[in-house]
């Protein structure tokens, strides 16, 4: 009674490599996996109830974050912009235009306007904007070049690693104070160097990465 | 040391009985791989086993859903009875290794009957140990964290740490345990395959042979890797077992902070372990008649075993003591005091009494050649080495630096459902190796016959 025939040795070969290729994928995958846009997110535009474009009002119009960010300075949240602070000038102009229906709406019925969120971290993590701004760090570092966005997409994974990667060495991502909200702001010559102003921003690195800074 | 061991022995007691020839050896062996139907006993306790496990299923379920609160484990006593099962665990497990790998090292004869039974013990031990810290972590589905692996976090786990070293030593483990039965097995799944009868069964043990063909080549490449993997096996058991102990040593609890840990917790794995085996070889010989081949040699041998590694246990227990009683740190003799005499002392002194008074009557041959005894004997020991990993685990959480802090440890109803699910683990995938695979090593026992008839 041959069960096996002569290939079978052959077969048993290929099938026991076939085995080891398919555990060092899956290995592979585990790596790679998160690192794909689609599954951190990043590079992704949602859908807003407004179409607003930070490059017309930003770029455009050279309003400063502030404006319509307004605890970005002072608090752990960067704020986003009341109905108000549109109305400030589409109570005069585009007054009638479609895009900004759930605006008036909103004013009309006193609601907040309900944007998608682009940027969120999970809960446990403790994150504060206004230490960021106060030592310098750009809030294009993070957000990406916003100033050129038509609608805002996501520029980075905010992944763990995303923020060690700078707490580790945050030299280079440091600019001078005046040039934190400018969209546009590029290293020059005359620019005093990242390790200048870590010193002068008295930013102490030993301890940034410590777990107990974001997780509290 | 094979000669020293077989001058003791009454004359008439040869390794493996003269009746047993290599034909009949193979046929006997494999036909309980082969046959029909399993005989009764062997359903009877499947079934229990298997009904036991479906304990551990239930209790996974609501530890999952609900989350570990529903053991014992509290604050201060955070590691309960899951951690020291854990560690009881691995202990059996690695007396399975020490069996089969350091006593081929040795060349003993006796450990070539009892290598299968001793590896297959380990593998279905490994599991319930893994199982413990996993079923501990809070968030099982996080366990994969523990894997060098930073792309998301940036971070590496903190190799400085023993615990780390632990998941690492306990992966290798297994996987390397796993290769090492294969490598023994792999001619005996070879003679299944040959004497098998119907088309499953030789497509079963043909594809498990590998085309195995018995030429010398294949033997003589056997023989080597199965060397060397002995002789890897054999440092590793140690330095597994002793990581274990660090996880306990590097912790600056009173009790812990000891550096005897590792070479303790290795004596209590050669003791506890091979009282495993010899539960098991009794009821396998028993239960498939094997008599010829498993023979009083073998429980001489083993017996012996033990009885070093209690003498080796109560080495390590005299220092328990004179550490802390010696040492001027109060912490550490008030926490000694609370194990032997406060909240814990029954189970400090009966574990005393299990694994280290009761198997001195080993040194007599009658108890070694009694069964019943060696049996109950090795029931004792194992006992015993539970109590003894609960006791050190429980009571220095219960007794810390801060007497604020202290308090007891009592295991809830789940905790005790999770000892008896994984004790249904181990023997159902016991009675699974039992079952479809040879359950002695007809490679090396046929090589003892042969030595015998040479004498
Ligand atoms: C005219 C008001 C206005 C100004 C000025 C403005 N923004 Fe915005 N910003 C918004 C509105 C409205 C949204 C919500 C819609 C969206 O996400 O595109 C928003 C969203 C964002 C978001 C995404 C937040 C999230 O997670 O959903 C970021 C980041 C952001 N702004 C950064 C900036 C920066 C940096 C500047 C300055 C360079 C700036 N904004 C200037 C109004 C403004
Ligand atoms: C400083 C005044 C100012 C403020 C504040 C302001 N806008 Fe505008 N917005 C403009 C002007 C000016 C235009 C039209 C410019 C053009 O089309 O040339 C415009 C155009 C728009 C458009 C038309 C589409 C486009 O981008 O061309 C939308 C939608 C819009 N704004 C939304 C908003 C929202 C939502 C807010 C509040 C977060 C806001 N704007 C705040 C001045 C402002
Ligand atoms: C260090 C990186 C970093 C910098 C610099 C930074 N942001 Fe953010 N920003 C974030 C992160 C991370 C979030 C998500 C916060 C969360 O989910 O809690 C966020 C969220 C936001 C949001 C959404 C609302 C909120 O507060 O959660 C706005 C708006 C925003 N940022 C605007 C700004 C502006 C304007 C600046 C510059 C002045 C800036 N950010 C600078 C990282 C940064
Ligand atoms: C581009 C560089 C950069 C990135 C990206 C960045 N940070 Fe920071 N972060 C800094 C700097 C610079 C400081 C200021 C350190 C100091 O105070 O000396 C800081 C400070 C902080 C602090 C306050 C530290 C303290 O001492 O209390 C927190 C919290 C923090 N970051 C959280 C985060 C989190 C969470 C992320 C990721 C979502 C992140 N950061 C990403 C540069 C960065
Ligand atoms: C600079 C800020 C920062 C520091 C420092 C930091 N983390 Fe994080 N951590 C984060 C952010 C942001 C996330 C969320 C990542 C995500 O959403 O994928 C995170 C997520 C995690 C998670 C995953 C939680 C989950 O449920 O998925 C773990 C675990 C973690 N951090 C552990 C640590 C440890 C350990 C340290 C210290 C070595 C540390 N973190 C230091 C920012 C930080």
């Amino acid at each position: 009674m041959a069960v096996f025939g002569p290939r079978a040795n052959l077969f048993m070969t290929a099938a026991l490599v076939g085995v080891f290729c398919v555990c060092v994928f899956l290995v592979a995958a585990i790596w790679v996996v998160p690192l794909v846009d689609y599954n951190s997110q990043q590079q992704f535009t949602p859908e807003q109830p407004i179409p607003f474009s930070h490059k017309h009002h930003v770029s455009g119009l050279g309003l400063d974050c502030r404006y319509c960010h307004t605890t970005v300075e002072e608090s752990s949240n960067a704020g986003m912009p009341s109905t108000a602070i549109c109305m400030t000038c589409h109570s005069q102009i585009w007054t009638n235009a479609a895009m900004l229906e759930p605006d008036r709406k909103s004013l009309a019925e006193n609601t907040p306007i309900r944007w998608t969120r682009v940027y969120t971290l999970p809960d446990y993590v403790y994150f504060d904007h206004s230490i960021h701004i106060a030592k310098g760090v750009g809030c294009t570092e993070c957000h990406g070049p916003i100033g050129d966005m038509a609608m805002t997409w996501k520029a980075n994974n905010l992944y763990m690693s995303w923020c060690l990667s700078c707490h580790r060495d945050p030299a280079p991502h440091l600019r001078p104070k005046d040039q934190v909200f400018n969209p546009h702001w590029r290293r020059t010559d005359s620019t005093p160097s990242g390790d200048a102003l870590l010193v002068q921003y008295h930013i102490k690195t030993e301890a940034l990465s410590d777990c107990g800074i974001c997780h509290r | 040391m094979a000669t020293t061991l077989t001058n003791e022995l009454p004359a008439g007691a040869p390794v493996v009985r003269p009746d047993v020839t290599l034909t009949t050896l193979s046929e006997d062996v494999s036909s309980r791989v082969l046959m029909r139907s399993a005989p009764l006993w062997w359903w009877i306790g499947f079934g229990l086993s298997f009904a036991l496990l479906m304990v551990l299923i239930v209790q996974m379920a609501v530890l999952f859903i609900v989350g570990i609160g529903v053991w014992g484990v509290e604050i201060p006593v955070a590691w309960g009875l899951a951690i020291a099962e854990y560690v009881w665990w691995i202990a059996l497990a690695s007396g399975g290794t020490i069996v089969s790998a350091l006593f081929f090292l040795t060349r003993s004869p006796w450990r070539s009957a009892t290598n299968r039974i001793a590896e297959s013990m380990l593998l279905s031990a490994a599991p319930c140990a893994g199982l413990m810290p996993i079923m501990h972590l809070g968030r099982p589905g996080f366990f994969y964290w523990l894997f060098p692996y930073s792309t998301v976090m940036g971070v590496w786990p903190q190799m400085r740490s023993p615990l780390w070293w632990d998941f690492i030593c306990l992966l290798c483990y297994i996987l390397m345990s796993i290769m090492y039965y294969y490598a023994g097995i792999l001619p005996d799944l070879a003679t299944v395959r040959d004497l098998a009868t119907t088309k499953p069964k030789k497509i079963f043990y043909g594809i498990l042979a590998l085309g195995w063909r018995g030429s010398v080549a294949e033997w003589q490449n056997q023989r080597i890797v199965y060397a060397i993997m002995s002789a890897i096996m054999a440092p590793m058991v140690i330095s597994v077992h002793s990581v274990v102990g660090l996880d306990y040593a590097a912790g600056l609890t009173p009790g812990w902070h000891d550096t005897q840990f590792p070479p303790y917790f290795f004596f209590g794995a050669v003791t506890s372990g091979t009282a495993v085996i010899v539960m098991l070889t009794i009821l396998v010989r028993w239960g498939y008649g094997l008599q010829s081949v498993l023979t009083e040699y073998h429980f001489n041998a083993m017996a012996k075993v033990m009885l070093v590694g209690s003498l080796m246990l109560a080495y390590a227990y005299v220092w328990e003591a004179f550490g802390p009683l010696y040492s001027s740190d109060v912490a550490e003799r008030t926490e000694f005091l609370h194990r032997a005499f406060g909240f814990t002392a029954p189970l400090f002194w009966s574990e005393k009494i299990l694994t280290v008074i009761v198997p001195q009557l080993l040194w007599l041959p009658v108890v070694r050649g009694n069964q019943v005894l060696l049996f109950l004997i090795s029931g004792g020991i194992i006992v015993g080495m539970w109590q003894e990993r609960v006791v050190f685990t429980t009571a220095s959480l219960e007794h810390n630096y801060m007497p604020s802090y202290w308090g007891n440890y009592f295991p809830t109803l789940w905790d005790w459902a999770t000892l008896a699910g994984t004790i249904g683990l181990f023997l159902t995938l016991f009675f699974l190796f039992l079952r479809f695979a040879p359950i002695i090593s007809l490679a090396e026992v046929r090589e003892i016959i042969e030595d015998e008839k040479a004498k």
